[in-house]
């Protein structure tokens, strides 16, 4: 739950910096194209895409907030609600299935005591199920922000969570 | 030991860092396409190598290339299609990640070929740390003088953008991923106009995957011809398998087109077997889309002979007895694994990447997971194995994009090869809801 309501909305400096780059890549009157890189950016700072954040990011571009919204709501990896610290993204298709992560997964959801879609009540987890993640043959897999987890085991799941709840 | 082109040199340590890869010979392509080629001869090659697209489609990579419209005053974009999604397949994911400099390497001779300038890789947004990865590359190769103005005093110019999606398997429909490149909502779009003509901005655009680009260094090092004798027909060179499932050694795997399946799957320099005390039941070869086959037909064709994994032997008997390469996602299923909780798995997937555009595909698939989870979970009718290959031939070639054939191949051909399978779920509800439960009637292990 990292967007303070009432802070102003805008990137750190470095970003700020980082922007302006994002937004030169495209050719002249195309700078749409940074949408979703922007999105990405704002992702990283404030965790999820607020409202706020999605016209801050309108803003940048020069395009009407419907157009960010239109998109973030496309695109699953763009949270719309606050989450907790870490988003644990879990693989719930077929080759992973294969290699027994159902079960890993409903283990998982023991030990946080959530399901998907929902934050632990000490804001540290937040479960989302996610489709395919190319990597089927390191199955069952979770992704944690860039961070994947491969080769998902109970145990191993315990010692995750142990390691991030610290 | 089978050829390899790709991955030749996967296992240098370093091979991600420009210095290495310019040691095992890197950028020799880009020199001597900038330095003793035209555009058109580099495309001459690519044609001659025989190279079908690596994404699923396999069309021939130097026809599509043919076809880029070029009007005089207009930009022309060179797209890679690097939003890997389609279940079942990683190479992208893996070759992009352990040799970055190979895909920017072929980005450089391919936009040479087509005549772009500022070319672009679109990523499934996932992968953000590959992303950094191909970033770094890009940097090192710019400061090594293969990217930017004027490169090797050639007058040509390249700018190479790595562009992050956003989480949609629709994206890796070419247009689809052209609007979304465009900051929009990634829905496909109606064809024609083709990219080649309208694609990026308006502008004539190539689109295509990762894996095919990253021939292209070898096809102009070594010849068109010489990439074309390797294979088999008309199935050249080599295809990198994701092989997944119920194997000894899951993984991505370089074959040369034309190594039987039986090989593929028993041999120790593939997926060495099937996971000890466990028979094969059945194989989707190219991805979560293409149809599943069970044990004897992936391993023969209809008249007995081996099965090959080339386009053409794995199609071989069209839908009846026969599937596609498509991604070379080869997902193996022993005994244990359940054909129908499967089905409804990648019905699920197929609801949930359906960008909702087109009715039949919108509704379709959203029906088709509706009714196979109620078989799965022990509340189905007999009709409704029926019923569910109406609605896929319904969805079947009635949608702008292929999304609406990729959700229905899976299904009608689990029903045509397992129909025993859905009724022994049907009839047989409380046996087959049990934890683990799996149907082991009258089918033919190997």
């Amino acid at each position: 739950m990292t967007t303070e309501t009432n802070a102003k909305i805008e990137f750190t400096p470095e970003r700020q910096v980082l922007a302006k780059e994002i937004i030169a890549r495209y050719p002249e009157g195309k700078q749409k194209s940074a949408l979703l890189p922007l999105l990405h950016l704002a992702q990283e700072q404030w965790g999820w895409t607020s409202p706020e954040v999605m016209d801050y990011v309108a803003g940048l571009l020069g395009i009407e907030p419907i157009e960010v919204y239109e998109v973030a709501t496309f695109y699953t990896m763009f949270h719309l609600d606050p989450v907790g610290k870490h988003v644990i993204e879990y693989c719930r298709t077929g080759p992973c299935c294969l290699m027994g992560g159902e079960d890993v997964y409903a283990h998982l959801k023991q030990k946080l005591g959530i399901e998907a879609g929902q934050t632990t009540s000490d804001g540290k987890f937040t479960l989302k199920e996610v489709e395919c993640l190319a990597a089927c043959g390191m199955g069952p897999v979770f992704q944690i922000r860039e961070q994947y987890y491969m080769h998902l085991t109970n145990q191993r799941v315990d010692e995750i969570i142990e390691e991030l709840s610290k | 030991m089978g050829k390899k082109i790709l991955l030749e040199h996967i296992d240098v340590p370093g091979i991600d860092t420009y210095d290495v890869y310019r040691k095992q010979g890197g950028y020799t392509a880009v020199e001597k396409a900038l330095k003793t080629m035209t555009p058109d001869s580099v495309v001459e090659e690519v044609k001659k190598a025989g190279v079908r697209g690596r994404g699923g489609a396999g069309f021939p990579m130097g026809m599509k290339w043919s076809f880029l419209a070029k009007p005089e005053g207009v930009p022309r974009y060179l797209v890679c299609n690097a939003d890997e999604s389609e279940p079942g397949t990683f190479k992208d994911h893996y070759l992009m990640k352990h040799i970055p400099h190979l895909l920017i390497e072929g980005m450089i001779v391919s936009s040479f070929a087509l005549g772009a300038n500022k070319s672009f890789i679109y990523v499934r947004g996932e992968l953000m740390y590959v992303i950094r990865i191909l970033e770094k590359a890009i940097a090192e190769a710019k400061a090594a003088g293969f990217l930017g103005k004027n490169i090797m005093g050639s007058g040509y110019d390249l700018e190479l953008v790595v562009q992050p999606g956003g989480g949609a398997y629709i994206c890796g429909e070419e247009t689809a991923l052209l609007e979304s490149l465009e900051g929009k909502r990634g829905n496909p779009r109606n064809k024609p106009p083709f990219p080649a003509v309208k694609g990026l901005y308006q502008s004539p655009t190539v689109v295509n995957n990762v894996e095919s680009i990253s021939t292209t260094p070898w096809i102009i090092n070594n010849g068109g011809d010489a990439y074309a004798a390797i294979g088999i027909g008309r199935s050249t060179g080599t295809k990198l398998i994701s092989a997944s499932g119920h194997i000894n050694k899951p993984g991505v795997y370089e074959i040369e087109l034309g190594v039987s399946v039986e090989d593929f799957i028993y041999a120790d320099e593939w997926c060495g077997g099937i996971r000890p005390g466990h028979k094969l039941k059945a194989v989707v070869a190219g991805g979560s889309s293409v149809p599943i086959l069970p044990a004897n037909l992936i391993l023969n064709l209809a008249n007995g002979d081996k099965r090959l994994m080339s386009y053409e032997s794995l199609s071989d008997g069209g839908f009846a007895t026969g599937t596609m390469l498509g991604s070379g996602g080869f997902i193996v299923m022993d005994e244990t694994a359940c054909v129908v909780r499967n089905t409804w798995n990648f019905s699920r997937f197929y609801h949930h990447e359906s960008c909702g555009q087109c009715s039949p595909c919108r509704e379709g698939t959203g029906w088709m997971e509706k009714v196979l989870h109620r078989i799965e979970h022990g509340h189905g009718s007999l009709h409704d194995i029926d019923l569910l290959v109406d609605v896929a031939k319904k969805i079947e070639g009635n949608t702008i994009c292929p999304l609406g054939d990729a959700a229905a191949w899976p299904v009608g051909s689990a029903i045509r090869h397992f129909r025993d399978e859905f009724e022994w779920h049907i009839n047989h509800p409380v046996e087959a809801t049990q934890p683990g439960a799996v149907y082991r009637g009258e089918m033919a292990l190997v």
